[in-house]
């Protein structure tokens, strides 16, 4: 088990390498000049500045030593500085890495916490209220955008109805908690302010919906489905002909069989949340990940592209290994080594 | 739900006939009314989707202008029955091209075995480590926007999932008695592939495609929406959201291309979940 | 009919019988109108009393089980009738009472072994829920008792066993799980519906074995539901013969099985081969057409149509009535106390085309092997491989029909598809007709497929469903240019239609619009097409009913008299072996254990594993069972990836004895021409 991990773990760190390689490739084949964009076109007009722009960021050196360099870095967890910011990567990502966290962490166990239930309903109850509310959710989950959901929210129950706060983390009149871990929800609870607290987490009902919604499409989905098909098997026939409750029978049963292909969607999810929090972001003005991504993508910030590459990667590599070995665990048939 | 039925084994019958035939013709025509709408925008709409009033700015929906004007004047309705142009376009040209692509290196790479599919399935891991979004945005900054430029890469994250697709389909129809049956009477590798194989691969490859297109056309909305679709003004779903998404109290300016996509979206899905039904026909409508 | 049922339960000595069933009819209510799939069964079971239920599918005695277990769900509905248990009816209790009865009662065991199971649950949580669900036992209690039952199943190591998961055991070991589960509860009626269908013949031996054990010792009262006759006999007291949704014979085997009064019963005994008698002609007495349509049954008697006996008396529905103290028959022709004639067999043939000329070996097989390698599990992991063929010397001389058998996993299909080369061989040689295709390339190949040909087990997965029945058929004939242009070709395809048995219009359908016994007379057809002299059936009648089997093997037999065709007929079921083949070679995990002619292996089996396989297959015969000498086979064969030392059947062999574990036995001739691989032939 431990060498499975082990190896795994190992094939992960390549992965992970070649993956900020690829990377690192397409952007430096591409037309984009990281220079001129990030310092604007007068500064670009003086040839002398450029040149010193570039040396300083490693822009004049051969691709492989800039690579090289980046490696170099990496090892010491050094992100590099940021085009942009001219902050060191590592201190943005840290700033803005809470905020995204607090929120696709609710927004993940809302769609887990939802969704299963709701697709294990609407397969023991086909064709009942509840089987059309479970479809209706799942099809407006995987068919709406993110950013127009967010918009239709924010309209609705922030401009007609006014129930929701506006877009951001806090009312501007609230003062921010005293930083320790950086989630709102946390720092606020654990200094006591209770006012900062429930106005966090009033802020974050929406966007959290919002976010969680196309994930929530997604195992909903996955969930009926594969109750139906488990329900369908053999031994839920034997367990029947036993005389078994029909709780026990869905729960005890067939759940833990249906519970298989919902466990693989977790590196789709992880991605769907990563996506959707780049929309989400924008337009909730929601200071996270996703919107520092985004601009460190429009403006060709090679330092913080490359860092973002890189983590994104490493999550994902995690997520899925995290999937494989809660597979095995719920399918005996998986051999464990 | 009645006493008498334990566990559901299979959907009433009315239920059963709306999913089988119902909504995947609602899909089909939705469809069909937006590629109408696309190919005939120039004479149906009552606008040019350009043309600004400024001094018509931010109407709400009357006689009209159905669906009310953005923020320069412009018709909502004219721009978002044109915006199908270029989202049903570039839909189309991606999973096609993504498809057709991923399908034939797929199934050469099944077929040859060895090292390069080893090598294949290694690079759609590659690709696969990144939510598709995020790689297309790095991409599609670094190319500059255009619509051209972010189908381009759009392209370079969507052939990977046809690759694995077309590899299974390939080594499942090989192993299967009617392919054996062809090998013994002395068929070659050609007329196999071509005859036996394809023929019975294609189905969930056509289901594949068809949902797919509504989740390129999600896709290529979100990348527009954040700025990296289209050249403004170009009519566009995504950046007509992003457009109006900071006007809350003139709903209807990011309201109705939200409202496109989710159709059009939709439409796939309906389309995609009834070829597959019709394909299986095991799977009793689920 | 109430008469014959008093007349039973005064027998019994019990007023009342445990089960009462009355007039049962259940329908599926689909959208195409009701598939009267039980339309009006009626019988009785007294406590302890076994019954076998027989049909071929589709006759409606495994809807009939599900009924009484009360299983089904929409679209399935009773729609008539009443299930009296104890004086209860099972039809009009709502799902809690249900609940209450199903498992502690009345138990059910299914057809599948391998899906019966819930795969991610352990073996001990899924037998005592059973036994904790009725409230009878503590779950410690119901614990040890599931360890015992377990035992008594003949579970090895039980005290270890209880806590694995499914997928460690055996199809045979989890229907061994499957009974202990059933009669947990101590139930009054087990219902046993094909339990050995999924089963090879040792391990059905072994599980029959079983049930009657269960019904001797505990006075479990059994429904033992099956396609096959011989099963039923094995260990029934009384059986009902169902046919298009109604019982249409009852008696005791002895009865019924001897002097059948319904000539559905008599058909389906004269269909199947017997292992315990040598036929004087292959073909075998079958009766015409397809069973009805169950959304619209026949007026009158429902087997009419396919009558070989039928009088105009037959267009009115007869009832199931007495013909004697314990049988009755649903038959105009019998009620008046006539027997049925013995079926006329056409006058055997002499052979002469085969024994005149001097054989010559179509195919040589030497010392042939196939080992699959399997994926490692961890990249530094030994390579391991299956051996599914090792060693294997095998001749088929021209227009001789040779029988290949054993259970599955011994290499059977791994061996037809070396021979025919869609795999390549590990080692050894192949020679047909007398040219050396061991290694050859599909390209030097194809000139001789023109000679050697195969006809597949899975009718439905054999035939390409893209495909119209002329493409399958046109396309060998023009590969192999036998024919010029369509217009010849499409004139040869009906010949081919016409030879086996189909009518030339199929030639524009699909697939998937014929039946099973159809589309494997198109598979002939397409085996034949390119006018082989070699065909290689694998397994051409295991998926098929017991009629449509008769059916199948006598056209190969008339195709082969015509067509001067050979053949290696591949098959598990001895008794069609037996009569098909002129010689058998039976195959143990990957090696022969013996080759013989038909008639003399099965005289005189010298292996002992020949000896166990042929005391293993039940005979349609009470009478005929009970002087057998049965010799039972121990556990289960090993794996092919990690075959025993020396002999490998050893380990279940037995006489075997230190001897057999150093030194792997040659294939050595024994007596007449039989060929066997043991050190103490002919001992048992």
């Amino acid at each position: 088990m431990i060498r499975y991990v082990g190896s795994r773990l190992l094939t992960s760190v390549v992965m992970v390498l070649l993956s900020t390689l690829v990377i690192f490739l397409i952007a430096n084949t591409v037309p984009g000049d990281p220079a001129l964009v990030a310092m604007g076109d007068m500064a670009a007009s003086d040839p002398a500045q450029v040149k010193a722009f570039r040396a300083e960021y490693g822009l004049d050196l051969p691709l492989w030593e800039q690579y090289g360099l980046f490696l170099q870095r990496l090892v010491h967890g050094d992100l590099g500085i940021s085009i942009s910011s001219r902050r060191p990567v590592l201190d943005d990502i840290v700033d803005y890495a809470p905020a995204t966290l607090e929120l696709a962490t609710i927004a993940f166990i809302l769609s887990i916490v939802v969704g299963l239930p709701l697709g294990v309903l609407a397969a023991v109850r086909r064709d009942s209220w509840i089987d059309h509310v479970a479809r209706a959710v799942s099809l407006i989950g995987v068919s709406a955008p993110t950013f127009w959901l967010a918009f239709i929210m924010l309209a609705i129950f922030y401009g007609q109805l006014d129930w929701a706060p506006g877009p951001g983390r806090l009312d501007p009149v609230s003062f921010p908690p005293d930083r320790i871990t950086g989630l709102l929800l946390i720092d606020t609870a654990l200094q006591g302010d209770w006012a900062t607290f429930h106005d966090a987490a009033a802020h974050l009902v929406l966007p959290s919906i919002v976010l969680a919604m196309a994930t929530l499409g997604l195992v909903t989905r996955t969930t009926r489905a594969a109750m139906l098909e488990a329900l369908s098997q053999d031994y839920v026939r034997v367990a029947r002909a036993k005389g078994l409750r029909r709780r026990v029978i869905v729960n005890g049963h067939a759940l833990p069989n249906a519970l298989l292909p919902v466990v693989t969607l977790g590196g789709l999810a992880y991605a769907n949340l990563l996506a959707g929090a780049v929309m989400t972001e924008t337009v909730f003005s929601w200071p996270g990940l996703g919107r520092y991504t985004f601009r460190s993508a429009v403006t060709v910030d090679f330092p913080a592209i490359m860092a973002i590459t890189a983590i994104v990667a490493a999550v994902f590599v995690l997520v899925n290994l995290a999937v494989d070995l809660s597979y095995a665990m719920l399918d005996p048939r998986v051999t464990k080594r | 739900m009645s006493d008498v039925v334990i566990l559901p084994a299979m959907a009433s019958p009315r239920a059963r006939r709306v999913r089988r035939y119902g909504l995947p013709i609602l899909g089909a025509g939705i469809i069909l009314a937006w590629a109408l709408a696309a190919t005939f925008a120039p004479w149906i709409c009552p606008y040019d989707p350009n043309f600004v009033d400024v001094a018509q700015r931010l109407r709400p929906p009357s006689a009209a202008n159905w669906l009310g004007t953005d923020a320069l004047g412009r018709d909502v309705l004219t721009r978002v029955i044109y915006g199908a142009r270029t989202s049903l376009s570039v839909g189309l040209i991606v999973v096609l091209l993504g498809g057709a692509f991923g399908t034939l290196l797929g199934a050469a790479a099944a077929y040859v075995r060895g090292w390069a599919e080893e090598a294949l399935m290694r690079a759609t891991d590659l690709v696969f480590c990144f939510p598709p979004i995020i790689l297309a945005m790095a991409i599609a900054a670094a190319l500059g926007i255009g619509a051209v430029n972010t189908a381009i890469a759009m392209l370079v994250v969507w052939w990977p999932k046809f690759a694995r697709l077309a590899r299974s389909l390939v080594i499942t129809q090989r192993s299967m008695e009617y392919v054996e049956a062809a090998q013994s009477i002395g068929f070659g590798p050609g007329h196999i592939l071509v005859r036996q194989i394809i023929p019975n691969a294609v189905g969930p490859l056509v289901v594949l495609v068809t949902l797919d297109l509504g989740n390129a056309i999600l896709v290529f909305a979100g990348l527009s929406f954040l700025g990296l679709g289209v050249v403004p003004p170009t009519p566009e779903w995504g950046a007509m959201v992003a457009e109006g998404r900071e006007l809350v109290q003139q709903w209807w300016v990011a309201t109705f291309p939200g409202l496109a996509i989710l159709t059009v979206v939709m439409g796939f899905n309906f389309m995609g979940d009834g070829f597959r039904d019709w394909l299986d026909p095991h799977a009793r409508s689920r | 009919m109430q008469e014959a049922a008093d007349l039973e339960a005064a027998k019994q000595g019990d007023a009342e019988p445990l089960l009462r069933v009355r007039d049962l009819r259940t329908w599926f209510l689909t959208d195409a109108g009701p598939v009267r799939a039980v339309d009006g069964v009626s019988f009785d079971l007294a406590a302890g009393e076994t019954l076998g239920i027989v049909g071929e599918s589709g006759s409606g005695k495994s809807v009939c089980a599900k009924t009484i277990m009360r299983l089904l769900d929409p679209p399935a509905k009773i729609v008539g009738g009443s299930i009296e248990f104890r004086g209860r009816d099972l039809a009009k209790l709502d799902e809690e009472e249900v609940r209450a009865v199903r498992g502690r009662e009345i138990a059910m065991v299914f057809q599948d072994p391998m899906t019966s199971l819930n795969p991610v649950l352990r073996i001990a949580k899924q037998l005592v829920e059973a036994m904790t669900a009725h409230g009878r036992f503590t779950a410690a209690a119901a614990r040890t008792r599931a360890i015992d039952l377990l035992r008594r199943m003949g579970v090895a190591s039980a005290q270890a066993a209880v806590d694995r998961y499914p997928h460690q055991f055996s199809g045979g070991m989890r229907q061994r799980v499957m009974l202990a589960m059933g009669v947990s509860n101590e139930p009054a009626l087990l219902i046993a519906d094909e339990p050995t269908t999924a089963l090879d013949v040792t391990i059905q031996a072994q599980i029959l074995e079983l049930l009657r054990g269960l019904n001797a010792d505990l006075g479990t009262a059994v429904i033992l539901i099956s396609h096959d006759l011989g099963v039923i006999a094995n260990v029934c007291a009384r059986i009902l013969v169902m046919y298009a949704g109604e019982v249409v014979e009852e008696g005791a085997p002895e009865d019924l099985l001897t002097d059948p009064r319904h000539p559905y019963t008599w058909a389906l005994l004269h269909a199947a081969p017997r292992i315990d008698a040598e036929a004087e002609d292959r073909r075998l007495v079958t009766i015409e057409g397809q069973p009805p349509d169950p959304r619209a049954w026949p007026e009158g008697c429902r087997f009419r149509a396919r009558c070989p006996f039928a009088i105009d008396k037959c267009a009115e529905h007869p009832d199931l009535l007495p013909i004697d103290a314990t049988r009755a028959s649903r038959c105009w022709v019998t009620q008046a106390g006539g027997a049925l004639h013995e079926p006329v067999r056409p006058q055997p043939q002499a052979r002469d085309a085969a024994t005149a000329v001097a054989p010559q070996p179509l195919l040589e097989v030497r010392g042939l092997s196939k080992h699959f390698p399997l994926p490692r599990e961890t990249l530094f992991a030994e390579q391991r491989v299956l051996r599914a063929v090792d060693g294997v010397d095998l001749d088929v001389m021209a227009g001789e029909t040779v029988g290949l058998v054993g259970e599955s996993g011994c290499g059977k299909s791994t061996l037809a598809r070396l021979v025919t080369r869609l795999h390549e061989p590990t080692g050894g040689s192949i020679r047909f007709a007398g040219s050396d295709i061991t290694h050859a390339t599909q390209a030097e190949i194809r000139p001789l497929r023109r000679r050697m040909q195969m006809i597949f087990q899975d009718p439905y997965a054999s035939l390409n469903p893209r495909m119209t029945v002329g493409e399958i058929l046109t396309g060998p004939l023009l590969l192999h240019r036998i024919v010029d242009g369509q217009a010849a070709a499409r004139t040869r395809v009906e010949e081919l239609l016409g030879l086996v048995g189909l009518p030339r219009q199929s030639m524009q359908r699909f697939p998937h619009e014929f039946s099973g016994g159809q589309r494997q007379r198109i598979s002939i057809a397409r085996a034949l097409a390119l006018g082989p002299d070699f065909v290689v059936a694998d397994e051409p009648i295991s998926a098929l009913d017991v009629n449509i089997q008769a059916q199948i093997i006598n056209l190969m037999v008339d195709l082969q008299e015509r067509l001067g065709l050979t053949y290696l007929f591949i098959a598990h079921d001895l008794a069609v072996v037996r009569h098909v083949c002129d010689r058998i070679v039976v195959l143990y995990l990957g090696k022969v254990m013996e080759i013989g002619r038909a008639a003399d292996l099965f005289a005189r089996p010298l292996h002992p594993y020949t000896r166990t396989l042929i005391s293993a297959a039940p005979v349609p015969d009470p009478r005929v069972e009970r002087t057998r000498r049965h010799v039972p086979l121990k556990g289960e064969p090993p794996s092919a990836m990690n075959p025993p030392s020396g002999c490998r059947f050893r380990t279940r062999c037995p006489v075997a004895e230190e001897r057999c574990a150093v030194e792997m036995p040659p294939l050595l001739p024994a007596a007449d021409g039989q060929l066997v691989a043991c050190h103490f032939p002919g001992r048992i």
